[in-house]
């Protein structure tokens, strides 16, 4: 085979071929992905309703903007929560997952019930995890508060509401997690942990000295599915009360101002563009390191 | 008739915001059915013949109905109505596309601005008017030229800003304080005339094992009700309106003394409300855990038809000042609206006619006896006694409101009075600065 010398030594078919195979996707990630992104951000400086079409829509500058961080009260809870999502689903989350993972990787009797019954939340959508534990929680009839006779509104209370649905999620979040990891560990090579326990290191050493830094680009990976299920936390708390109530996030503020009769769409549209700023901070961390592994 | 329900029809119409454009119309079109597919070229050509002469003309062929009745029960009675309206009127037909509620009401914008249904269900109020003038609603004036059996005040109701009518009145509920006459009669209460008497029965009620009043605001909506009636026993019918029209501040003393009134009666509530639907609230009221409860009629459809409807009564939410009394009530109004351009005009309004009329509106209250019919002439004597009851007291009230959502902005209604009102329950010593945040950002709206 000769080696390739640039596109001009490609038979005609070829390059039609390959012309396709950039043009589609392209086209493709520009309709989907970025015309809709862009439009949003666009719309973020209008005051336009959804209602005749948008050229009619008056441009008011930041005031958007300023509406929202000033005078929407529902707006600084939701980043709290969403800080706090990102927080406990970093922190407890995600090492109770590898942890998890770890002890798996034991060739444990039974591994493969306990893989199945950790990964098995993780087939269920968002929504239906929300009814699941809604039997748990119910503050009548629920199981905690039949177990313990307590009168605690777990979903109502806001004191408690948050927390509850971060159970609820990390259920869910931990199997994700243990599965994503657990492939991780199958690929570790045998002879390095072999080497270390010959030079001596025990089990603890060897995981974090060893297999941790060998796994870096699985745990890269755990990172950014982390930040991104946390930050577009929706279907949960959709779910549970429409985001109200103690359960403000970003996502569910978008939703309800934009869906339905309000149709506050240059509103709701500011705190999207607001959501894809913080998202693109990681998303370029996350690139950056990729395209570095690559090189 | 039925408010927003289950957590079900809410997941059934999630759209999520990252579809919005292309995707949500598209999303949108699938959910209305094949129908609406078919009908773009038809649009277009509509377009150019909009003089209004097929008004005149004979009706025939098929009439659209987009109808948000999606439960059961008053999916039943309009379809019950509408076999009704074909036997009568040879050469039409109707084809009801039904649309579950939630959705219906979350797609409205896109709906009416796509290629809509002839004749679609709707609420009188502030929701008619915008879209009216939004230029998104048919202007039906010849059509209440024959509608017989209408009060002036329902008329009103119907007419836009322009003076023109865009809506047709089928049936409507009041909100009031409801009770269980047998657990009154077991504890020999009386229904209170004022706040104050009020208040000492709810006292009385807690000494008796009862919760004062059941309450639930989990969706949101249901304590706006409750601002709605405080606000009009404290400051008055026109007040509220002005209120509602944005035309008021919303941090002045009046609107404070309502929030005040209401903290000073807040402890009767049913606790944890937060957490609660309508549903399982009229549940306390149902299994006489509680001893009243807030709240329109429709409240009746978590009772068993029958005895335990029969048991169901009512006072008028109780008068705050005496300068003021009580003769302001809110009974939102359902009805029909016409499309921009309906592919079938003649039928359409043939229609809206026929559903106006008592024949109709007869078949709609028996077949949902949570609402009474908006027709003077409809038949009274096979209502319930509740129906009977909710009849008297519309008529016998002076001014009527429609309900918070309806009297102002949508926008206003459910991004900041929803989050406020909630926030108040919560939270009701800083009256202050709940009323100041409300005020900016309705002036934020309001201005916009």
């Amino acid at each position: 085979m000769s080696k390739y010398k640039g596109i001009d030594h490609l038979s005609p078919v070829d390059r039609v071929v390959v012309s396709l195979m950039v043009i589609v996707p392209t086209v493709l990630v520009l309709w989907l992905v970025w015309l809709p992104a862009v439009g949003s951000v666009l719309l973020s400086f209008t005051n336009w309703d959804g209602i005749g079409p948008v050229s009619a829509a008056k441009v008011i500058g930041l005031k958007n903007y300023s509406d929202v961080v000033n005078i929407y009260p529902p707006f600084w809870p939701a980043v709290q929560h969403n800080l706090i999502w990102l927080a406990v689903m970093f922190l407890v989350a995600t090492p109770f997952g590898m942890f998890l993972a770890v002890l798996l990787d034991r060739e444990l009797r039974g591994t493969r019930i306990y893989q199945t019954a950790i990964y098995l939340p993780v087939v269920l959508s968002l929504a239906l995890v929300g009814f699941i534990w809604q039997l748990i929680y119910s503050r009548d009839q629920g199981l905690i508060n039949q177990v313990t006779g307590s009168t605690i509104d777990w979903y109502g209370d806001q004191r408690y509401n948050l927390w509850a649905a971060l159970v609820a999620s990390s259920w869910r979040h931990v199997g994700y997690v243990m599965l994503l990891y657990l492939a991780g560990l199958k690929g570790v090579d045998p002879s390095l942990r072999e080497a270390a326990k010959v030079d001596g290191a025990d089990e603890r050493t060897t995981f974090f000295r060893v297999v941790f830094p060998v796994m870096a680009p699985i745990n890269i990976i755990v990172l950014v599915v982390t930040v991104i299920e946390s930050l577009r936390a929706f279907d949960l708390v959709w779910v549970i009360n429409k985001g109200r109530n103690g359960l403000e996030l970003i996502s569910t503020l978008v939703t309800s101002n934009i869906v339905g009769e309000a149709s506050r769409i240059g509103f709701g549209s500011a705190m999207a563009t607001m959501m894809l700023l913080i998202s693109s901070v990681f998303v370029f961390f996350y690139v950056r390191i990729v395209m570095r592994e690559q090189r | 008739m039925s408010r927003p329900t289950t957590q079900d029809e809410y997941l059934a119409s999630l759209v999520p915001a990252s579809v919005r454009g292309v995707s949500r119309r598209t999303l949108l079109r699938g959910a209305l059915g094949a129908g609406t597919l078919l009908a773009a070229p038809t649009l277009l050509s509509a377009c150019g013949g909009d003089s209004g002469t097929s008004a005149t003309g004979k009706a025939t062929g098929t009439v659209t109905l987009g109808s948000n009745q999606s439960d059961a029960v008053p999916k039943a009675a309009v379809q019950a109505v509408m076999d009704a309206f074909q036997k009568a009127n040879s050469g039409l037909t109707v084809k009801i596309n039904t649309i579950d509620h939630n959705s219906f009401q979350e797609n409205i914008n896109n709906y009416l601005q796509g290629s809509p249904d002839d004749v679609w269900t709707w609420f009188s109020g502030y929701r008619m008017r915008f879209f009216a003038s939004k230029d998104l609603a048919g202007d039906i004036s010849d059509v209440w030229k024959d509608l017989g059996g209408m009060s002036d005040a329902l008329k009103k109701a119907s007419t836009g800003d322009d003076g023109k009518q865009y809506f047709v009145p089928s049936t409507y509920y009041p909100w009031a304080v409801f009770y269980r006459k047998s657990v009154f009669a077991k504890f020999g209460y009386q229904p209170p005339k004022t706040l104050d008497e009020f208040k000492t029965l709810g006292a009385q009620m807690r000494k008796d094992g009862l919760v004062p009043i059941a309450f639930g605001d989990k969706d949101g909506w249901p304590a706006m009700g409750t601002f709605d009636q405080l606000n009009m026993r404290v400051n008055g019918f026109d007040f509220h309106v002005s209120l509602m029209a944005g035309k008021e501040a919303w941090n002045s003393d009046k609107v404070k003394a309502v929030f005040d009134t209401w903290a000073g009666m807040l402890d009767l509530h049913q606790p944890d409300s937060l957490g609660r639907t309508w549903q399982e609230a009229a549940q306390a009221l149902q299994q006489k855990k509680a001893g009243t409860y807030l709240l329109g009629a429709f409240v009746a459809q978590q009772f068993q038809k029958g005895a335990e409807q029969d048991d169901l009564d009512f006072f008028n939410f109780p008068e705050v000042d005496s300068a003021i009394g009580a003769d302001a009530i809110e009974a939102p109004i359902d009805g029909y609206m016409m499309a921009k351009r309906p592919k079938n005009e003649a039928g359409a309004k043939k229609l809206l006619g026929y559903l106006g009329s008592a024949d109709a509106q007869n078949l709609a209250v028996k077949a949902d006896p949570s609402v009474i019919a908006t027709n003077d002439t409809a038949d009274q004597a096979s209502y319930t006694a509740l129906q009977k009851k909710s009849a008297e007291f519309v008529k016998s009230a002076k001014s009527i409101a429609q309900f918070m959502d309806r009297d102002t902005r949508p926008d206003c209604a459910s991004t900041v009075m929803i989050p406020a009102i909630q926030s108040f329950i919560k939270n009701p010593k800083d009256i202050d600065g709940l009323v100041n945040s409300i005020e900016k950002q309705k002036q934020s709206i309001f201005a916009s």
